[in-house]
């Protein structure tokens, strides 16, 4: 990775699903520190988008460049280092504990024949530590809520200590007290220089955590840009098929339904 | 927080582990004491320090060739064959994503039981039955494969949906071939169908079969962990998900067939086998995989050896004891693990 090239690049892009475009072609860049959020009502292609930033699938035209490289040029143990995916769903099949699960984040940080040793274990306890869930570290991950399964998986993706974040939907299943702090801790992250691509329903989460926003307007409208850029009250109310007001309260920015 | 709770959450990884390795050796010394039993066990009783004697002393006369003409092939072939069949439930509990498939959903005994069926009908030379059954599970498993495959997709639903369709057209095949057989044959139709080591004279195929498949997926067992949680995480912690895939379903495939071709569509040891195992040690395949070898070995050997004996000189198809021990400690285990 050359120094200057940003973390993740969207070029001229766009995403097909069979026969349907999802979105025009648009450019996109971030940097080390920055937080992306995709925005846009069901079926717009928002997880389409994240897993094709994150080299999950194959984009209908134009390239996704990962550290200036495209992700045919990384190697997946080299790729999975660099940049981690928190899913939207967690399916659970068997039993597990939830140490074990949250030491999944450490697979490519070990060798072929590599077992997680006592700093992988330091590493995923600090990680459940920073969601609150230390003490459930030898529970069946079965028995889990789904909240605290979510945090579990959030757990494992900060285990796997990437440089670049992509999360789809972090605050699934979490209740408000939790949201904040999750996309706080998220936050925090960026703060230190990683970057971060998430995607949120929440408008008001959007505007409270992204420097960037790319909105899919699910008619194959893309805008992207900084957040206030795209963050309107007419871009909005389309893309949602609802009308919406802007507000500031207390300097916070707020998007309320007529 | 509960102080058991909190307890909990100081298990370290490295006592898990140690557990483990303790319950792989028990396993395996399980295993050794199976055999034993079961070289000693028959018409003819023979004292354990004899049938030692007869394996590494050197000892003569009729009790040692017993032993080590008759009762080691078969016994070793059985030892290899529950492994395999263990291992394989496993692997493809992993492929399919769920703990309730066992190493014939896809079709691949159904396949090995037209070959064999058919071969018994045509009154073929066991030799030739054999040959027929490995033919019939590799022609299923081939089928499976090329109809899942179709557009490259090769999603699960589809796999599953396919293979069991193929079994099910077995299914019906062997019920022709029954109602067809003329009636002296029938009865070595059926104990093939249940699982019969009477004809397992050949142990080494097996043996060699069960440590080469050991030996492909220990060192993608880490990699299966993550597939076991769902592709896409596996897919982006950088697991090569297509081809891990096609290599456990080859490797599962192929190490059903062996065992079915030998011992016939033995059942539950496949299915209970990595159950029971999952509930003593987790599902770290990187353990689970060499003790359900182990445990599978001597699951079957004890079925069999009892099958052999408890109501000599007649002898039992295998698969109803593996069936009326497997079921019972299931249950239990179920009843004792739920919290």
């Amino acid at each position: 990775m050359t120094p200057a090239a940003p973390m993740l690049e969207a070029d001229r892009l766009a995403l097909r699903v069979g026969s349907r475009w999802l979105c025009c072609e648009f450019s996109q860049q971030l940097v080390a520190g920055q937080c992306l959020v995709l925005l846009g009502p069901n079926g717009a292609g928002k997880t389409t988008l994240l897993h094709t930033l994150a080299g999950l699938r194959e984009p209908g035209a134009g390239r996704v460049l990962l550290g200036g490289r495209p992700y045919a040029g990384w190697r997946a143990l080299d790729a999975a280092r660099f940049r981690g995916v928190l899913a939207q769903q967690q399916p659970d099949h068997f039993s597990s504990t939830v140490l074990e699960t949250v030491l999944v984040g450490r697979h490519p940080h070990l060798g072929r024949w590599g077992w997680e040793g006592p700093e992988d274990e330091r590493v995923a306890r600090e990680a459940l530590d920073s969601v609150g869930l230390a003490e459930l570290a030898g529970r069946d991950i079965l028995t889990l809520s789904g909240g605290e399964r979510q945090r579990v998986a959030v757990a494992a993706l900060l285990a796997q200590a990437p440089q670049l974040l992509l999360l789809d939907e972090p605050t699934n299943h979490l209740d408000l007290h939790y949201q904040i702090a999750v996309l706080d801790l998220i936050r925090g992250l960026a703060d230190r220089g990683r970057g971060v691509v998430m995607v949120l329903h929440d408008i008001n989460l959007a505007a409270r955590y992204a420097d960037q926003v790319i909105l899919l307007d699910g008619h194959g409208g893309v805008c992207a840009g900084a957040r206030d850029e795209v963050l309107q009250a007419g871009l909005l109310s389309r893309a949602f098929g609802h009308p919406l007001r802007r507000y500031e309260l207390d300097g916070r920015t707020t998007f309320l339904p007529d | 927080m509960s102080t058991a709770r909190a307890q909990l959450a100081h298990v370290s990884l490295s006592a898990g582990r140690r557990r483990a390795w303790a319950v792989i050796a028990g396993l395996a010394l399980a295993g050794a004491l199976a055999l034993v039993w079961a070289l000693a066990a028959g018409e003819l009783d023979i004292p354990a320090r004899s049938v030692l004697g007869a394996l590494f002393g050197g000892e003569q006369g009729m009790a040692a060739d017993v032993v080590r003409h008759l009762r080691l092939p078969r016994a070793v072939a059985v030892y290899a064959c529950g492994g395999l069949l263990a291992m394989a439930g496993a692997l493809m509990q992993v492929l399919l994503r769920n703990p309730l498939a066992d190493p014939y959903v896809l079709g691949v005994s159904g396949g090995a039981a037209v070959g064999a069926l058919l071969a018994m009908l045509l009154g073929l030379a066991p030799m030739l039955v054999d040959g027929a059954a490995f033919a019939g599970a590799l022609a299923a498993m081939l089928l499976v494969f090329g109809l899942a495959h179709g557009d490259g997709s090769w999603t699960q639903t589809r796999l599953l949906l396919t293979g069991v369709i193929v079994a099910a057209g077995c299914g019906a095949a062997i019920t022709l071939m029954l109602a067809l057989a003329p009636d002296a044959r029938v009865h070595s139709m059926l104990f093939w169908l249940m699982g019969d080591a009477s004809g397992a004279t050949r142990p080494w195929p097996a043996l060699v079969v069960m440590v080469a498949g050991l030996a492909a997926a220990l060192p993608c067992a880490r990699e299966l962990n993550l597939l076991a949680r769902g592709e896409l995480a596996a897919q982006a912690l950088g697991v090569q998900v297509r081809r891990l895939r096609y290599l456990l379903y080859v490797l599962a495939s192929l190490l059903t067939a062996v065992a079915v071709t030998l011992v016939g569509s033995v059942g539950f040891v496949g299915l209970v086998v990595p159950h029971l195992v999952r509930f003593v040690i987790g599902n770290d395949q990187r353990l689970l995989l060499p003790a359900v070898a182990l445990a599978g070995g001597a699951l079957l050997t004890l079925a069999d050896t009892a099958a052999r004996t408890v109501i000599a000189p007649l002898q039992l198809p295998v698969g109803v004891l593996t069936a009326l021990i497997g079921v019972p400690v299931f249950l239990f285990l179920l009843a004792r693990h739920q919290r």
